[in-house]
This record gives C-alpha cells, sequence and structure tokens, in this order.
C-alpha cells in the first residue's frame, strides 16, 4: 500500500492539511447534515477566489526565497485606481479590458518592488514592508479614500456570470462564478512557469541557492524581477476579482490579508528560506484557511476564535513536519 | 618544450593580478595537459585561489596571457571560460539543495542552451549517462540535500561532466570525506583522466591526492616557487615549499626543575565518557592528551573547564578544590580553555576581533557599573601585537581573519584573563602549516611563563613539539604515560594504536 504512494508521503504538509480538511468537513457534516451541500461547497470555492490567487503569487515569492508583504496594498491600489479610472474617462469599457487595466497597474507596482530588490539587491521583506505603506498611503492620499459602489456595469455584469447556478434539494441556493476560472487559469499558468520552463525552474534554484545560481549563469537578477512582476499582476487580478465580487471598490479592504495569505502559503508546506513550495499544498493551505474562516461556526466553536484557531493550525502543520524532521536527524546522527 | 606548450589544454603565461596595492599573483606560469591531473598548493593567501577565480573567468588578470586549447583569451569571462571546458567545483559544491540530483547536473547544459522550456526527461536522460560515465549510481529523483557529502561532490562532478568539462578545477576535494570516500573519488578521477579530461586539485592539504597526479606546483605570497612531477614531492616537502621553512621544530626546553604542582586530578569519573583520570600538572609544563576518536579526550578537557560534569573525582588548583561542572568557576578559578570548534563554540563570528578578546574582561574594566571602554579595547589591541594576529583592522569581523588568526584571538581571550592553566583542544585544527608553528611557540611561551598548558591533540608532530609528556587515553581511560622527549613519532603512533 505504502509502495504506491510517494517517499514521505505521510509526513508532507500537504498531506497533514488534507487530512485536517477531512477531519473538519466530518466533524461540521456530523454536527450538521446540511454542511454537505452544493451550496457550502460553492461558497467555499467562491470565498478562495481571491484568497487563492493571492496565495499563488506569495507562493512564488516564497520560493524564490523572498517574501513580499505588500501585495495586498498592490491590490487594492490596481482595483480602486482601475474603478476610478474606468468611473471617470469610460464607465462603459468591457470587463476584460477593465481587468486588464488593474493587472498592468498591478504589474507596475510589482516591478517597483523588482526595481528595488533585484536592482538594488535589497532584501525582499523590508523593500516589501516600505512599499506595502508606500502604496497605501498614496492611494489613500491621491487617488481617493471613499468607498464605491456604483462600480462600471461591466464589472457588476462580470459577478453576475455564473457556471453553474440552482437550488438544492434542501431548497438553498448556489452559484458558483465565472471568476472562478481565473484561480483554475492562475493556477494552470503558474504550474506551467514553475515546472516546464527554464525561468520557472530558475526561481526554484535561486530559492535553493543565491551564489550557486549565479555561479551557473542564471540571470538572477532578471528572475527576481520577472517574480515581483508577475505576482504584482496577480494582486492586480485578485484585486480587480475582489471588488467586482464585492460589488464595491473600498480602498480600506484586502490591506491586513497578507499575514493569512502568507499563513496558508506555509501551511501549504512552503518554506520561508525558499526553494520549497508546491501548488497542491498552498491550494490546501488556502482551502483550510477559508473553511476555518467561512464554517468554524458549524462545528461549534464560535467565529470570534477564528485567528486562535488559524494560529493553532500554522503551529501545528509547520511545526509537526519541522519535528519530525528534526528527530529524523537525531536518529540518522 | 615549444610542442608541449603548443597542446596545452591551459596555458597561463606571466599572469599577475592586483587588488589595490596587494600582489595577489606575481607573472605565475601556468600550464595543464589533456588527461593530466595536478596539484596546485599553497596556503591560506598564496594566492590560489586567485588564480581559481583568473582561470574561471570571475576576475580579470593585470598583466599576462591565458590560453585554453591553443586559443588566446583577453577577456576571458565565467561564460567563455565554461564553455571553453573549464569547470570549478567550489568547496560547498554550489548545488541546489532543494532540487533533484537529475536537475543538478542537466540544468546548467540546459541553460547554456538557452532554452526557454525546461525537458525533464532529457535531464534524466543526460543526468543517467553521466552517472554511468563515472560508474556511480545515485537515485535521480532524490534531492541533493538528502544526500551524504560524498555524493554531493559526485553530483557536482557530473555536472561539470554534463557541461562538457575539460578540466575540472575542485577546491579542497578531500576536506569533508572518509578516507574509503577518497579513495572512490581517486578511483573515479583515474577513470576520468583515462577519457582525457584534466584534473587540478586545489588544496593545502594535497598529500591523498598525490598518488593520481602528474604535476605539483606550489604558490607561496602570489610566486610560484616550486613545479615539478608528483612523484619528487612528499607530504614534508609540500609543506616546506608552502611555508618557505623547515618546519622541524624544536621541542619544549625542561621544565624548571622543583616548580610546583599546579593542578591535581584525582580519580576523575564521568559514566560513558571517562573514568579513573588522575594526573598532576606542574607549572610551566605542557601535558598532551591524545588517544583516538572517542577514546574520552574531548569530555575530559570539557570537564577540566566544567562544560562536562563529572559524576565524581576532584580537581584541585593550587591545593584548592573548586565547583565541578561549572565553567564560571572554573574560569575563575583560573583554568581557560579554547575549544576545538573555534566556528561554534569559540567566537563570535560577526562580532567585531577587539570585541572577541575584549568580551573575556569586561568585569575587569568596570567603573561604577559603566564599562571603561577605552582601557577595555586598548588592552585587546595590545594583545594582537603580542600574539602577532595578523589583522587589518581591530574593528573587522573576525569572520574576516584566517584560521591561524583566529586561533590566536580565541588564546589573547584567555591570556588577557592571565589563567594559571590553559586547557587547549585542537590548537591547530583548521590552521594552516605556517601558523601551525606559530601556534606551537605561543604554547612554548606560555609555559615558559609559568602556566599550566594542556593540550588535547591527535596530530602527533604537535604533541612531540609541545608537550613534556603525553596521556593516552583509551576507552575512557588513561592508560600510558609518555615523556615527550623520549619517544619519535613513530614509536608514539604506535603506543597511540596498540
Amino acid at each position: 500500500m505504502s509502495g504506491l504512494l510517494p517517499q514521505g508521503f505521510w509526513t508532507r504538509n500537504e498531506t497533514l492539511v488534507a487530512v485536517v480538511i477531512i477531519l473538519f468537513c466530518i466533524v461540521a457534516t456530523l454536527s450538521d447534515p446540511l454542511f454537505f451541500s452544493a451550496t457550502t461547497l460553492t461558497d467555499l470555492l467562491r470565498a478562495s477566489i481571491v484568497l487563492g490567487i493571492l496565495a499563488v503569487a506569495a507562493m512564488l515569492v516564497l520560493i524564490s526565497g523572498g517574501i513580499d508583504v505588500s501585495f495586498t496594498a498592490i491590490a487594492v491600489f490596481a482595483m480602486y485606481t482601475t474603478t476610478v479610472f474606468t468611473l471617470a474617462v469610460a464607465p462603459e469599457l468591457p470587463w476584460f479590458v477593465i481587468f486588464a487595466l488593474s493587472i498592468g497597474i498591478g504589474a507596475c507596482l510589482g516591478a517597483i518592488n523588482g526595481i528595488f530588490i533585484a536592482g538594488f539587491g535589497l532584501p525582499t521583506l523590508i523593500v516589501t514592508l516600505g512599499t506595502l505603506s508606500v502604496f497605501r498611503g498614496f492611494l489613500l492620499t491621491f487617488v481617493g479614500s471613499q468607498r464605491i459602489s456604483a462600480l462600471p456595469p461591466e464589472m457588476r455584469d462580470f459577478s453576475r456570470m455564473m457556471i453553474t447556478r440552482g437550488t438544492t434539494e434542501a431548497g438553498n441556493f448556489y452559484a458558483l462564478p465565472w471568476a472562478f476560472a481565473a484561480l483554475v487559469f492562475v493556477v494552470v499558468l503558474t504550474w506551467f512557469i514553475l515546472h516546464k520552463t527554464m525561468l520557472g525552474r530558475s526561481i526554484f534554484a535561486i530559492g535553493g541557492s543565491v551564489e550557486s545560481a549565479r555561479r551557473i549563469g542564471i540571470n538572477v537578477r532578471a528572475t527576481q524581477f520577472f517574480v515581483y512582476v508577475y505576482v504584482g499582476a496577480l494582486a492586480g487580478l485578485a484585486g480587480i476579482i475582489h471588488g467586482a465580487m464585492g460589488r464595491m471598490a473600498d480602498p480600506f479592504s484586502l490591506v491586513g490579508l497578507e499575514l493569512s495569505v502568507i499563513a496558508a502559503v506555509v501551511l501549504g508546506g512552503a518554506r520561508l528560506i525558499g526553494g520549497y513550495g508546491t501548488i497542491t499544498g498552498t491550494l490546501l493551505g488556502v482551502a483550510l484557511i477559508v473553511l476555518v474562516q467561512n464554517s468554524l461556526i458549524v462545528v461549534g466553536i464560535p467565529s470570534t476564535w477564528q485567528s486562535v484557531t488559524i494560529g493553532l493550525l500554522i503551529l501545528l502543520g509547520t511545526g509537526l513536519p519541522a519535528w519530525q524532521a528534526k528527530r529524523a536527524a537525531a536518529r540518522a546522527a | 618544450m615549444a610542442a608541449a606548450t603548443h597542446d596545452a589544454l591551459v596555458d597561463m603565461k606571466g599572469v599577475t593580478k592586483r587588488y589595490g596595492g596587494v600582489t595577489a599573483l606575481d607573472g605565475v606560469d601556468f600550464t595543464v595537459h589533456a588527461g593530466e591531473a595536478v596539484c596546485l598548493a599553497g596556503e591560506n593567501g598564496s594566492g590560489k585561489s586567485t588564480l581559481i577565480k583568473i582561470l574561471s573567468g570571475v576576475e580579470q588578470p593585470t598583466a599576462g596571457t591565458i590560453s585554453i586549447n591553443g586559443t588566446q583569451h583577453t577577456n576571458l569571462n565565467p561564460r567563455v571560460s565554461a564553455a571553453a571546458g573549464v569547470m570549478v567545483i567550489f568547496q560547498d559544491f554550489s548545488l541546489f539543495p532543494n532540487m533533484s540530483v537529475a536537475e543538478n547536473i542537466a540544468f546548467s547544459t540546459q541553460l547554456g542552451e538557452h532554452r526557454t522550456l525546461f525537458d525533464l526527461s532529457r535531464a534524466r536522460k543526460l543526468a543517467q549517462s553521466v552517472l554511468e560515465r563515472i560508474g556511480v549510481d545515485i537515485a535521480l529523483d532524490a534531492r541533493v540535500e538528502s544526500l551524504p557529502v560524498a555524493h554531493k561532490q559526485l553530483v557536482a562532478i557530473c555536472r561539470a561532466l554534463a557541461s562538457e568539462a575539460r578540466l575540472i578545477i575542485m577546491d579542497e576535494p578531500t576536506t569533508a570525506l572518509t578516507e574509503r570516500e577518497v579513495r572512490s573519488l581517486l578511483a573515479i578521477i583515474r577513470k576520468l583522466k583515462e577519457e582525457g579530461v584534466a584534473v587540478l586539485f586545489v588544496s593545502h592539504k594535497l598529500a591523498e591526492v598525490l598518488e593520481v597526479s602528474e604535476k605539483v606546483f606550489v604558490l607561496r605570497n602570489g610566486k610560484k616557487v616550486a613545479e615539478g612531477p608528483a612523484a619528487e614531492f612528499d607530504a614534508a616537502s609540500l609543506t616546506r615549499h608552502m611555508t618557505g621553512r623547515d618546519v622541524p621544530e624544536a621541542p619544549p626546553s625542561a621544565v624548571t626543575e622543583g616548580s610546583k604542582t599546579l593542578l591535581d586530578v584525582e580519580n576523575l569519573t564521568k559514566v560513558g565518557a571517562f573514568a579513573d583520570v588522575s594526573f598532576a600538572l606542574k607549572a610551566g609544563e605542557v601535558l598532551g592528551v591524545s588517544g583516538l576518536l572517542g577514546s574520552g579526550r574531548t569530555s575530559l578537557a570539557k570537564a577540566l573547564f566544567g562544560l562536562v560534569a563529572p559524576d565524581s573525582g576532584t580537581i584541585r588548583l593550587d591545593g584548592e578544590a573548586f565547583a565541578l561542572g561549572d565553567p564560571i568557576a572554573a574560569a575563575s578559578a583560573g583554568i581557560g580553555y579554547v575549544p576545538e570548534d573555534r566556528l561554534t563554540e569559540g567566537l563570535f563570528l560577526t562580532q567585531s576581533i577587539a570585541r572577541n578578546i575584549a568580551v573575556g574582561r569586561l568585569d575587569a574594566h568596570e567603573r561604577r557599573g559603566f564599562l571603561d571602554l577605552g582601557a577595555l579595547m586598548s588592552e585587546a589591541t595590545d594583545w594582537l601585537t603580542r600574539l602577532k594576529v595578523k589583522a587589518p583592522d581591530p574593528q573587522a569581523p573576525v569572520r574576516s581573519l584566517s584560521g591561524g588568526n583566529q586561533q590566536r584571538v580565541a588564546l589573547a581571550r584567555w591570556l588577557s584573563r592571565a589563567p594559571r592553566v590553559l586547557v587547549l583542544n585542537g590548537p591547530s585544527v583548521g590552521v594552516d602549516v605556517g601558523s601551525k608553528a606559530d601556534i606551537h611557540d605561543i604554547i612554548r611561551d606560555l609555559a615558559r611563563s609559568g602556566i599550566g598548558v594542556i593540550v588535547i591533540s591527535d596530530d602527533l608532530p604537535e604533541l612531540l613539539a609541545t608537550c613534556h609528556r603525553i596521556l593516552v587515553m583509551k576507552a575512557g581511560r588513561v592508560v600510558d604515560e609518555i615523556a615527550g622527549n623520549s619517544v619519535t613519532e613513530d614509536e608514539l603512533a604506535h603506543r597511540l594504536a596498540s
């Protein structure tokens, strides 16, 4: 039986997180039979779109050996600026143009991170802590600080486009928006880049050892620059989807979420030292965090316990494999 | 001669490299032929790393010419050098711990082909064929971090071969290997030589690779001081060329008659480490403690300084017993301990040289709760001069010093406390040959000034050069006591092994 599974399967973060998710679902279904329904599933999937895209972005940075805390500020900046611009200049723009605009703004802001990090070689945490504040402050000071609920009509329409919708036997409404396809697209694209291109393998390589990467001739600066631009673009996409689905452009939203996103990625097995991270793990981490955020109440834990629960899961989810590895090392010595 | 240089794989002529006012390499001629193994020997700072950097295109020479395969290169850069088949295997191997063996071997090849997409199946095929070429079996999909050191080195060699290496430069290739691993490495090197690949060993510890080498080349202070067939060199002559002096050291002068007993150890026992150890150390005496790894010598050394708590027994200094198992008590009684692993146990690597010395004297320079920094630092710099530490700047981090100078800093810290007894565990581990002799000088001087010194070592010439008496430990017990001036190195080796 164990021969069918890859080596170390049971000690992986992915396995651990998946087991916790399954246990959570079993307990939730036992305490509320309605939990196990199309409604819950689509609710959770919908809640994981923005978090999922941001997590894939954060994972890419962790693999490259850096850490980015500015992506939420980029997301909200891109979303709000795009909305303000569209409303002022051409409110009738089709949704995909609006999306492209937000992605473009995100990529430009990411490029600013890239210039500091790849160009000047500054520490990633310090740069992105700085740009987090700068982007957010610039947005609130110069672009605006009003919540806008009258979005461009195409953005509103986008949020109403559904892959599937209907009513369950129990009479509950369920719907999965097309926005979910954006997450699928991001996952497939990122997977392809990471595993099938020299660029992606270079990202893993510099995460493993920058010095070695330089010595075998990898263009470390260009690779890092790409990472931060790509992360900016994904943040722009996540931001505009967040605005459209929430039917409101709120300049105060999203910022503050960055640590939850990084938590999801770390839960999924990415290491802060760089070089390690899987998309499966990241998505499982997102799923667990979304479950905790949305359904904690179902298993009888008050929702005020949310952040305590997430914190404990991080300690358990990252501490257990680390402890196992340490024990294995001690046994080997 | 002209013909020989004509078909040389690498031919450097009159290569000079200056960094500011410092001449790292001075008019060096150097050739390697295909299928040849060459030893490049030299101490730290002799210019051997500069030579590698120039060969691999990382640094440009200030003067001189370099030809590879008969093509003269004026502007060698890493890419050109690699394309010409010059590959460096660094001491740390420069691998990617998080990636698979196959990727580590094949990645630079695919990078060189300027591909956009990564082809895993081709990478695996290439890696497999190179592993077969050197006759080694390593799982292609294993992560490199999970491999033992010797296998990591083989992966690094395979990576060089995958990129069609014609000259493999290996920096300190044997330091991390066991004897058996060295032998299998040498077998692989022989195979590569038959295929026409040249190998350049760069090390200050070359005796092990002499047998597969054709030629030896010794650098000292940036100049070539010896060159010739490997058969004409042995460990002793290499040392002589590297240091520029005949090293036979004078044994220590006899302990002054009637000097009193300083340290008295009685029946010291620590279950599982050592048992019933008793000895006395006189003022001005150097006592060696030797034995194989696991004989209990290191635990004993630590127990003397309180880092290991003995189960029973007493230690008296000047006739007074002090608390065992307490390093602070041991230090205030007047015992100093310089650990074997300076890097992790002895020094604050990122802190300045002066601070590393001063840290042992903080109490002595306290003035009403404040630290008299001026006095503290001038005392520290004074010790730097007394121990001849070659430091550009006492404010530079200790990390920037060579092994020999780091060891002096560790010594200076204790000496500034004026200890009665100094326990030195492996005083010259990781120190180059020249500094080693200097450290031995320091040890003899210390003894002459009346300090009792205990040298824990398995380096026989070191024991003979410094110790009046040598205790031999085996399985935790002192099994033999030898007078230092009564034995030769061979006899000592024999009594250690028996």
